[in-house]
């Protein structure tokens, strides 16, 4: 691939980049020939899904391959000089100062016995760019640069007394301490909220325009890339399928992937229902899920008032549609899922199934209502015991309820299996050697195998990659007009909500604010907050372009 | 490696079924480390000794030889003999299988009723749990050799009861171990979502909750071997273990000590053996540990 030199002498020059690691069968390569380049103050957009070397390209740029990673051949050039092959003394000297990078996960990129002070301080100390008793006064105006709040306050703090947000603030103010040319950003966002996702964003994009940084910007979200990059390089299975103008690849994408990916990204797709589309709505007046005046209050330890996660909560969900239950985590939308599939007593407030009212349910009566209502966990790696092999898993449920023989209920299993589209050879595996999508699958099987009639998916496609999410979300729509499902979607996303969902309500600190039918709340919101978070959906320029 | 290729075969057997099933044993005998082998080779040699000593050794380990006293080392008394002239290396071999058997029933006790009591209390509710927490927090703090020799004067003398007042002084790490994996797993998603899909208590907890969360305590089995084998060659060497003439290597120690100055064989030897069996069983549970994680 050849490279158009631009009007400026490039800050980062990547080119024919392969990497491998090595691994107990041999090396493996997993970046292979990739070539880009990075003017000065230009944010640069490296998107692909799990797997697609992403991350690993962005790690050799600063030296941060893991152990058993190698580059291959290539050079990365930054202003000109070969640093892919630089000791790590050499590249301390570089990392920090002129290339600096904001990690993925705030929760576990700071270290949690030090004050946010010390750890933003030590670079300053590392570089020696200030004498101590400057590093104080700096480290506060920095922090309240990037946006905190009482930043003298938050020096003295540790990391565990800050929000997700502000963490992730705290290792943007280390990433630009000392003007680097280069910011690179490895999935800054995919940890927050989405109104905290925006906020960081645009924090990004301001301290870019004010320093005159470079940003590479590494991202599964087609919609993040196509609102903040000028460019945009599309990776897939560690080589480039394309690359050039945002405006550009998102107008006429080249290659097929790229507008695979196009079509699967949530903030560009259309809604899939519209009211028209499905009569049932209008026609059919069965209340599968009520839910009235729900309160749950915690008591909190040492005293104190009670903290209400849910307060006066109502709703209703009308058979065979999808409701979605909208808000940002602390909004309580899990406590009220956990009090409908009866996990946990609601304070006060009524909760009725199919008529079945569940806050009266214990013992074997809450044992068979669990039939009727499946709940699909968020985390697919941690709802399926790592012991049991996927057909165990899904058999289970039917070994508790049904006397079937065993071939009965292996031969309802497989049948169920391969309604969610899991390969066959797959039935004997445990969930640690199948992949996210896959998993997911396996854990909406083991919900419909006892074709209960309400199936609550607490966001359960929001750890997945958009192009899985997407056939993830394919699938629940075909198994609703197939089964007659009704689900109650759970999802910070409003993007996915919008896409699958035919009512939603829209949670604040446990109060209703908002609620409706989808097209009536995304197109009048009644609370400020609704049109924040309808802001806050990334890719609206591309929808804007449009 | 060939001398731990032929003694792998009997002696372990079980532990390579195992490896067997999870990936070649071929892959993992190359990537073996060199302790471990050795530690193999050591726990090897000693249950072979307490299932067929007569292979290891023609001597009497009884019955004394007139006139072959406290002799030293040589060819044909490989560690000497005793103050009756009994051969020492048979004594130590033949006195592998009450120390042995005396360590599993220890652990095996320990390992049952502690398991027992820590599932009970991580997944029933906070009071039964703080009784039982309590009361393993009261065993605990007595000293163990202090509890084991209260329980021998109560059972009375002898390798069984030796065995069972070791056994009770490990219940408490165990309840401690288990209890502690059993709330982590009842904590995860997939427990949860066993009671979601109609599981009774019962059923999850034998299902899901046993098998995540005994792997560190199968571990901490392994660990607790080798200390039992010390623990009872410590109340043995007391005189609390098995009656003479047993050649229970504790026993084995205590008599020597009255000739170490002359016959310093008669201490050393069953010592390191001692020894060796603890290291071996110390490095053999790191790996479960390693293996687990």
């Amino acid at each position: 691939m050849t490279v158009i030199p631009g009007p400026f002498p490039p800050v980062l020059e990547v080119e024919n980049l392969c990497i491998a690691y090595a691994d107990s069968s041999g090396e493996r390569r997993a970046v292979h020939d990739v070539s880009f380049r990075i003017n000065p103050g230009e944010v640069v957009a490296l998107v692909g899904e799990s797997g697609s070397g992403k991350t690993t390209t962005a790690q050799s740029i600063i030296g941060l391959l893991a152990a058993n990673g190698r580059v291959e051949r290539g050079s990365i050039r930054l202003n000109g000089t070969d640093i892919a092959r630089w000791t790590d003394r050499q590249l301390d000297t570089v990392r920090g100062a002129r290339i600096s990078l904001v990690p993925q996960d705030p929760g576990s990129s700071l270290n949690p016995v030090k004050t946010i002070g010390s750890q933003l301080g030590e670079i300053f100390r590392i570089h020696g760019a200030l004498r101590s008793d400057e590093i104080e006064a700096r480290v506060i105006s920095l922090l309240a640069r990037v946006g905190l709040s009482e930043p003298a306050l938050r020096a003295r703090q540790y990391p565990h007394e800050l929000s997700g947000g502000m963490r992730q603030r705290v290792l943007i103010a280390i990433a630009i301490a000392l003007k680097p040319q280069l910011i690179i950003a490895d999935e800054p966002t995919s940890a927050l909220d989405v109104t905290v996702q925006k906020r960081i964003l645009d924090l990004i994009d301001e301290l870019r325009a004010e320093y005159g940084a470079a940003v590479l910007l590494v991202t599964h979200d087609l919609g993040v890339a196509a609102d903040r990059a000028d460019r945009i390089v599309v990776l897939k299975g560690g080589r480039i399928q394309e690359q050039g103008a945002t405006g550009a690849v998102l107008a006429a994408p080249r290659s097929p992937y790229t507008r695979q990916l196009l079509a699967d990204a949530p903030s560009f797709t259309a809604p899939l229902r519209l009211a028209a589309v499905r009569p049932s709505i209008a026609s059919a007046p069965d209340d599968i899920v009520v839910v009235e005046g729900l309160v749950r209050e915690f008591v909190r330890e040492g005293g104190g008032s009670a903290l209400r996660a849910v307060d006066d909560l109502s709703f209703r969900v009308r058979r065979g549609t999808t409701h979605a239950v909208v808000g940002e985590s602390g909004s309580g939308k899990t406590t009220t899922i956990r009090s409908i599939v009866g996990f946990d007593r609601p304070t006060a407030g009524r909760i009725a199934i199919d008529g079945i009212d569940v806050s009266g349910l214990t013992g074997e009566g809450l044992r068979q209502f669990r039939r009727k209502v499946q709940l699909v966990y968020q985390n697919p790696y941690g709802s399926l015991d790592p012991r049991q092999n996927v057909l165990q898993i899904v058999t289970e449920p039917l070994t508790n309820f049904l006397g079937l023989r065993r071939s009965d209920r292996e031969e309802k299993a497989r049948t169920i299996l391969a309604r969610v589209g899991l390969p066959e050879e797959a039935l004997g595996r445990r969930p640690l050697a199948l992949s996210g999508g896959q998993r997911q699958r396996v854990a909406i099987a083991r919900a419909l195998v006892l074709d209960p009639q309400l199936v609550v998916l607490d966001e359960a496609v929001s750890a997945l990659d958009v192009s899985v999410q997407a056939r993830i979300l394919d699938l629940l729509d075909e198994l609703q007009s197939d089964l007659g499902l009704t689900y109650l979607f759970v999802s910070h996303d409003l993007a996915v909500v919008r896409q699958i969902s035919d009512t939603v309500s829209v949670l604040k600190d446990g109060r209703l604010v908002d609620g409706g039918t989808v097209s009536d709340v995304f197109e009048n919101p009644r609370s400020d907050y609704t049109r924040e978070l309808i802001n806050a959906i990334p890719g609206r320029k591309r929808r804007a372009a449009a | 490696m060939t001398t731990f290729e032929t003694l792998h075969e009997d002696a372990v057997a079980d532990a390579r079924r195992e490896s067997n099933r999870r990936s070649s044993a071929a892959s993992r005998l190359r990537r073996l480390p060199v302790g471990l082998a050795l530690s193999w080779l050591i726990l090897g040699t000693v249950v072979l000794w307490a299932i067929a000593p007569s292979l290891f050794s023609a001597f009497n380990p009884l019955q004394g030889v007139g006139g072959e006293q406290l002799q030293r080392p040589s060819a044909e008394h490989l560690l000497g003999t005793d103050a009756l002239g009994r051969d020492l290396y048979a004594r130590i071999v033949h006195g592998a299988v009450h120390s042995l058997t005396g360590a599993f029933v220890a652990v095996g006790l320990g390992l049952v009723l502690g398991t027992a009591l820590g599932v009970i209390a991580g997944s029933v509710q906070r009071r039964l749990d703080d009784a039982i927490m309590r009361l393993v927090d009261v065993l605990l703090s007595i000293p163990p050799l202090l509890l084991s020799l209260s329980i021998i004067i109560l059972l009375g003398f002898g390798t069984v009861n030796a065995a069972i007042a070791v056994g009770v002084t490990s219940v408490a790490g165990f309840a401690r171990l288990a209890r502690a994996e059993v709330v982590r797993v009842r904590r995860s998603d997939y427990v949860e979502a066993a009671f979601g899909s109609g599981g009774t208590f019962a059923s999850v907890l034998w299902r899901h909750v046993l098998p995540n969360s005994l792997t560190s305590v199968v571990a901490f089995a392994a660990l607790q071997f080798g200390s039992a084998v010390l623990q009872i060659s410590t109340l043995g060497f007391l005189g609390y273990g098995a009656p003479p003439p047993t050649p229970e290597w504790g026993l084995l120690i205590a008599e020597g000590r009255n000739y170490i100055s002359t016959a310093w064989w008669l201490t050393t030897a069953p010592g390191i053996v001692v020894v060796l069996v603890v290291l071996a069983a110390n490095r053999v549970s790191q790996s479960f540990g390693k293996v687990a994680a």
